[in-house]
């Protein structure tokens, strides 16, 4: 008996299998080389891999009692392996997007042209919460918006895959592509011989590059700091393990103090100006002055600095707008209407449900969609129509009709599956995509990202903190 | 190098050095009692009395005894003395500074800390010497991988700072108390369960074989003198205090002997009150008033260290940003 001689596809899309069950031609070595391993080396591996993350405490917070109970981001040992003629698509569609996002945001908080000439209604916009009035005429450093984005993808039954949305705010994950790929080495040495995988662990490379080109027009030798809301945050192993890589400054609020118009941080030798701030909070707890007046996360007068121009902030302060989800569903046309060009990779298809004719559809077969609110992100208000009762699907009903404008409605995905190893053996679970993109002095896309596993059987939800878990996602360098 | 970032490795030394030395003492005084003549009422107040948290004690426990003492110094969440706090605010602590630390001891300190989350509770009692050595161990190894990785630029030296504070610290408590319970006992003078007695002090500070390669004979003063005045030992109080303004002066670059600042001044003014004492002198005023006043002076030396490096403010701006760890 061999690993993968129990698997079956269930007739759904698998990443690594045909529906008759054969290997892709990309994973074919994989699956013979697995398939040689003996009996229970696989689990054994497993376990060692996952107490190194513990170890190495690689964990995010669950919620913080006294305890602080953390837990590690379950890990699969079997990589994603993408096809190299299949990444240089998504490449490009990801490229494209981003070059237009950047441009629509620019033009909102400028002239608002794409409005003016009816592309996009003025009211979906200036109605959206992330729409933020205080940043109307700001000129960002080198006309950058959106430095740092995480769009995920999702792959459907018929093997298309689909933007799901764009993560323009502070989109993470990235630590666990680099960390998953050093684990994956330590793991299983032998597997890497086979195929040429495109590298992960330069992100922080280009991470600081594009960091320090922001402002190095103006600044000789930029001081780089990373702002975390603290140890306590859920994504804090990512921030103090992205300030290491880099070899800048990982700090807090209380760090940071506003001084004759510059930033400034507090230092043993006294205060010291910081140029470049790449910020883990969001938009709202960025200045209390400005936003948020509770925030103790910020640092009062930060936006006067930016504003001034003596700090560049990443990513910008208001860009989450084009974050919006019923925004998002106008993205083919942001894109034909800034680029003149056809979108490469599609959204999914999308019900608006501030638009009548939408709604009343949405409403007549909500069974059958997902439903979201606007600007809801992390698995948390939505609601999966196939899913779920007939009490939950009536409760959302109420909610569409009582603010049309804070919802939208997908076709609920098939989501393509991967083999995951559960107890003994392997079953398929469902899976997405994050690649990470960085605009600098171009537009750099990392190779892969993380691939995110909804452990539980049948679901769809791939979000941490909804149980999901993660896979090194390998990029091959020649196509099969 | 960030305030907060100094501050925080500096408690992060400190409480993996605290952790150690509650261990330690703990440990040698489980064995000390196993030698107490029949009849003679087991002393567990100078345990707790040592860490100073006699008040915390007495209102949760009542009346020392074996198991509340032991429960206390080791898995009580709410003593914040105990060996699993030390353990847990040295972690935080250096959870928040990872990236100015090496992963190999983020990962020690990790590693430490569950260890001792997954050690059952009743292993204090069934196999203390076994536990307490392992927190020894780990404190060791710790020290350890700060000097042969950690760079000795600023970072080292705060790591430095905390740690010999803390000792000297620890180390005057430990004389303190031991002096206070073993001189009125008359009747053990000269017997073999005073020497017994003395010896543990020693072996508090892991100090007993050193001892006897310097001084022989178990004698009261000696033994006063080497945890005290020792030059060379470096756990005693003058070893502490020379080194950590050593380090006090490598952060600030102010030469020694000079002062820019109130931590140097009452350093400086420390180190040579013990520099140029004579153990017969203290004895005859009071060793009991003379460590008092010391850690006293030693506190007042730590506040000024976080005014001087940690709580930097801006002159528009004051607001009450303070870390409220334990001295």
């Amino acid at each position: 008996m061999t690993y993968f001689s129990e698997y079956n596809t269930d007739g759904l899309y698998d990443e690594m299998f045909t529906s008759d069950g054969s290997p892709r031609p990309a994973v074919q070595l994989l699956v013979e080389r697995i398939n040689n391993f003996e009996e229970g080396e696989f689990i054994r591996r497993q376990i060692t891999a996952e107490y190194a993350l513990l170890r190495m405490g690689i964990t995010f917070n669950v919620y913080a009692d006294e305890q602080g109970v953390e837990k590690i981001f379950p890990f699969d040992l079997i990589p994603r392996i993408i096809d190299a003629n299949e990444w240089e698509w998504i490449e490009r569609g990801l490229k494209q997007r981003i070059h237009a996002l950047n441009l629509f945001i620019d033009d909102v908080y400028h002239e608002q042209k794409i409005l003016k000439d009816g592309i996009i209604p003025h009211e979906v916009v200036l109605s959206s919460e992330r729409y933020l009035e205080q940043c109307i005429g700001l000129d960002p450093p080198r006309g950058i918006w959106c430095h740092i984005t995480g769009t995920d993808l999702v792959r459907d039954g018929d093997g298309q895959i689909y933007v799901l949305e764009d993560n323009l705010g502070c989109p993470s994950g990235v630590s666990y592509v680099v960390e998953n790929r050093q684990l994956m080495k330590r793991t299983f040495p032998q597997l890497f011989g086979m195929y040429q995988i495109q590298p992960v662990e330069d992100y922080p490379s280009h991470l600081l590059d594009m960091l320090q080109y922001l402002v190095s027009d103006r600044v000789m030798t930029p001081e780089v700091a990373l702002l975390t809301p603290g140890i306590y945050n859920s994504a804090y192993f990512e921030h103090s393990f992205l300030a290491q890589q880099m070899g800048v400054e990982l700090v807090e609020g209380r760090d940071l103090v506003v001084m004759d118009g510059y930033l400034h941080m507090r230092t043993t030798k006294g205060f010291q100006q910081v140029d470049v701030l790449y910020r883990r909070i969001n938009d709202d707890f960025l200045d209390p002055d400005v936003f948020d007046s509770e925030s103790l996360l910020g640092v009062p007068g930060l936006m006067d600095v930016y504003k001034s121009g003596r700090l560049a902030l990443i990513n910008a302060p208001g860009t989450c707008v084009a974050d919006d989800k019923v925004v998002c569903a106008y993205v083919p046309k942001i894109i034909k209407y800034y680029l003149n060009e056809d979108i490469i990779i599609p959204n999914v298809p999308t019900y608006m449900c501030w638009e009548d004719d939408d709604r009343n559809y949405v409403l007549e077969h909500i069974e059958e969609l997902v439903i979201k609110e606007a600007n809801q992100s992390g698995g948390y208000g939505m609601l999966i129509g196939p899913h779920s009762t007939k009490a939950e699907c009536e409760d959302f009903i109420q909610r569409i009709k009582q603010n049309p404008r804070n919802y939208i409605a997908q076709p609920t995905l098939s989501l393509s599956r991967v083999p995951v190893l559960i107890d003994d053996h392997f079953e398929g679970r469902h899976v997405d995509l994050r690649p990470f993109i960085l605009y600098g002095e171009d537009i750099y896309v990392l190779p892969g990202g993380l691939t995110r596993v909804a452990l539980k059987k049948g679901s769809l939800v791939v979000n941490s903190s909804q149980g999901g878990g993660s896979k090194d996602t390998w990029v091959l360098s020649n196509p099969f | 190098m960030l305030s907060r970032v100094a501050e925080s490795i500096y408690w992060m030394s400190r409480y993996i050095e605290r952790a150690e030395n509650v261990a330690r003492f703990v440990d040698v005084n489980l064995q000390l009692l196993l030698d107490q003549p029949a009849g003679i009422q087991a002393q567990w107040d100078p345990l707790v009395a040592t860490t100073g948290d006699d008040a915390l004690f007495s209102d949760k426990y009542g009346e020392p005894t074996h198991e509340t003492v032991i429960k206390f110094l080791t898995f009580d969440t709410e003593n914040p003395n105990s060996i699993i706090s030390c353990l847990r605010a040295a972690r935080e602590n250096a959870r928040s500074i990872r990236e100015n630390i090496s992963s190999e001891m983020w990962e020690q300190i990790n590693d430490t800390y569950l260890m001792v989350t997954e050690t059952p509770e009743e292993w204090t009692m069934t196999e203390p010497h076994q536990f307490f050595t392992d927190i020894k161990i780990a404190s060791q190894l710790f020290i350890g991988q700060t000097d042969n990785i950690m760079s000795h630029s600023e970072g080292w030296h705060f790591c430095q700072l905390g740690r010999l504070i803390e000792r000297a610290d620890k180390t005057s408590r430990i004389v303190d108390v031991k002096y206070f319970i073993l001189l009125p006992s008359v009747v053990d003078v000269d017997t073999s369960y005073d020497d017994i007695q003395w010896g543990a002090l020693l072996h508090s500070a892991s100090a007993f074989e050193m001892y006897r390669r310097t001084h022989g004979m178990i004698l009261p003063n000696s033994v006063v003198h080497f945890l005290l005045l020792d030059r060379d030992f470096p756990r005693s109080v003058l070893y502490c205090l020379k080194n950590a303004e050593e380090s006090l002066h490598a952060i600030s670059g102010t030469p020694i002997e000079t002062f820019s600042n109130p931590a140097e001044q009452g350093l400086g003014q420390l180190h040579s009150e013990f520099a140029y004492a004579q153990v017969d002198q203290i004895l005859n005023t009071g060793l009991h008033e003379f460590l008092d006043a010391f850690q006293t002076k030693l506190n007042l030396v730590g506040e000024d260290i976080y005014k001087t490096f940690f709580a930097l403010r801006p002159v528009d701006r004051i607001s009450t940003v303070s870390q409220s760890q334990m001295q």
